[in-house]
């Protein structure tokens, strides 16, 4: 079984965001980009169904600047086999547009699992692999906590949902995304980050593409959340059961 | 413009979540019709029935859709929007919605726009992006708006009207390559997080999972949701799913109280959104103080059994 991970190029979780003063994005420059750490997730749960002998390949896919190689590597280094990195001037590209992106690479590469984080900490879409599922036609199982393999051509999938958890049985070929609960990602060893490094990526342009990648939603301006008016110390406990109960009218 | 929502329900009874989702609708235009797919829905169409804004209901009621599974609903919502003319596709951003709407824009060829949590005019909206860190206004020119409500942000619709109702029958047959299998309910006798009014929340500050029992009493007192902070999930203190955060749970209840959490900026992107804050701890430099309405600098383990006392 083949596995396709896509992963994305994020502001690391840990930076404190800045909105730009001319209201375009946010402050990318000197930011200390990571793995989007849903699309880690996504890494680590293909490299341990390699490890069980039911992945054979593991092909890590970013869409994105040149750097985004570096996020490919971060894969590789976790246990991938290969990498494909489609080269794009423009990081905001539509989901609806990832998603079309990546069915191209599947079209050519046919994996039987696509494997992704359940959104990116940027722009928090939480869409692509719908999108991704939808385009190719394969079931998706979204939000996963557990993924089993079934000995039919099928995966057993729990899903993290409001108020539970629900499991849906997939035919493979499909679609993952995954949530917090699945696994904890390992680091990579300094000897897997050397070998990494020798691991092939192909670099494809996203013109060489040719699909119509117009831009469906623009972004007119990015602000900063409304600020929290600031609060007061209060002495004792007496003081805040009284101000919740007169001034929040909460208690 | 004409909207469409998409309910969400239990087959029994409507999340609250659709209500928020009617009112969001409601703001697009006075034309807001709703779809519920599902199997026996009599008592959850008689209670839909009520919502005020609504012109009218629509439901699919069928066996094969007594289970949410995406790809059926899918393709029955693909076939009902064939032959109307719907400008919005409105569902609540909650799993059920961000599971199944892309779903929707995908199969009409329109960008979805997520989470949105103001609307400003038919094609514009405002969406947080980066945990909430910052505010996106985004402006949509697909001819058809699909998108899912941040339910938090609107107040549910009223349920004083009387709405007609008209059964849609379908032939479609479901999709053979997924299958539910069963669906586990957290049963807990306490509010969802992402639900809940009120919520208390432990950080490193606990010590250990023990003594997220002194935060139980308070809780059931208020009837709160139970939380913690990420450091306190990776120490092992409580499960994965109580975590708050940018990572965690995204919540915004009427009130937070965080004891023994220092506020990690992953913390605060999580809470923000929550009407009023409230910190206990016993470093008063701990960032928590600055984004709390009201901080109380004091031991937990002195201050928590005298509030718990205090609320009788």
């Amino acid at each position: 079984m083949k596995a396709l991970v896509c992963v994305k190029r994020v502001i690391d979780y840990n930076v404190r965001i800045r909105v730009k003063t001319d209201k375009s994005g946010v402050e990318k420059d000197n930011v200390k980009m990571s793995m989007n750490p849903f699309d880690e997730i996504a890494v680590e749960e293909a490299v341990r169904l390699k490890e069980k002998g039911i992945v054979t390949e593991i092909v890590i896919l970013s869409i994105g600047l040149e750097s985004s190689q570096e996020t490919i590597r971060t894969g590789l280094a976790m246990g991938g086999d290969r990498g494909i990195l489609i080269k794009s001037p423009d990081e905001d590209i539509d989901p609806l547009n990832i998603g079309k992106i990546i069915k191209k690479v599947c079209d050519k590469e046919n994996p039987d699992l696509i494997i992704l984080g359940k959104q990116a900490i940027d722009d928090d879409c939480n869409q692509t692999g719908q999108i991704l599922a939808t385009l190719l036609k394969y079931p998706q199982a979204t939000f996963a906590s557990k993924v089993e393999k079934n000995t039919d051509d099928t995966l057993n999938v729990t899903r993290e949902v409001d108020g539970g958890l629900e499991t849906i049985k997939v035919k493979i070929p499909c679609v993952v995304t995954t949530d917090l609960r699945l696994n904890e990602p390992r680091y990579a060893s300094l000897p897997n980050i050397m070998k990494a490094k020798q691991k092939k990526i192909d670099i494809l342009d996203i013109n060489e593409l040719s699909l119509d990648l117009k831009k469906r939603v623009e972004i007119l301006e990015v602000n900063d959340p409304p600020e929290r008016k600031p609060g007061i110390v209060v002495p004792d406990i007496d003081s805040l059961v009284n101000k919740l109960k007169n001034e929040a009218k909460i208690l | 413009m004409k909207t469409l929502v998409i309910v969400e329900h239990n087959n029994e009874s409507i999340k609250q979540t659709t209500y928020s989702t009617i009112t969001a609708a409601s703001k697009i235009s006075d034309e807001a019709y709703a779809l519920i797919l599902g199997h026996n829905l009599s008592t959850a169409v008689d209670e839909l029935k009520k919502s005020n804004h609504l012109k009218k209901i629509y439901f699919v009621d069928k066996e094969d859709l007594g289970k949410p599974i995406a790809e059926n609903f899918c393709d029955e919502i693909i076939k009902f929007l064939k032959d109307k003319d719907f400008t919005h596709v409105f569902t609540p951003s909650s799993t059920f919605g961000k599971n199944l709407s892309p779903k929707i824009a995908t199969e009409l060829d329109v960008q979805q726009i997520s989470d949105i949590t103001n609307i400003l005019d038919g094609h514009t909206f405002e969406r947080p992006i980066y945990a909430g860190n910052a505010i996106a206004k985004v402006k949509s020119n697909d001819p058809i708006k699909v998108v899912t409500v941040r339910s938090t942000c609107f107040e549910p619709c009223k349920l004083d009207s009387n709405v007609d109702v008209e059964n849609i029958s379908s032939e479609l047959s479901t999709n053979e390559s997924v299958n539910f299998v069963n669906y586990d309910e957290s049963k807990s006798d306490r509010p969802e997080l992402t639900s809940a009014k009120i919520i208390i929340s432990g950080g490193r500050g606990l010590q250990n999972g023990d003594n997220f029992k002194l935060l139980e009493g308070i809780a059931d007192k208020l009837g709160a949701a139970m939380g913690a902070s990420r450091a306190a999930v990776d120490a092992g203190f409580v499960p994965n799913d109580w975590q708050v955060g940018q990572t965690g749970k995204i919540v915004a209840p009427d009130l937070y109280i965080a004891v023994g959490i220092s506020g990690a900026i992953q913390h605060i992107a999580g809470i923000k959104d929550s009407k009023f804050i409230v910190c206990i701890n016993k470093d008063e430099e701990a960032p928590i103080f600055k984004f709390s309405d009201f901080g109380l600098v004091a031991d937990l383990f002195e201050a928590l059994p005298v509030l718990e006392k205090k609320l009788q």
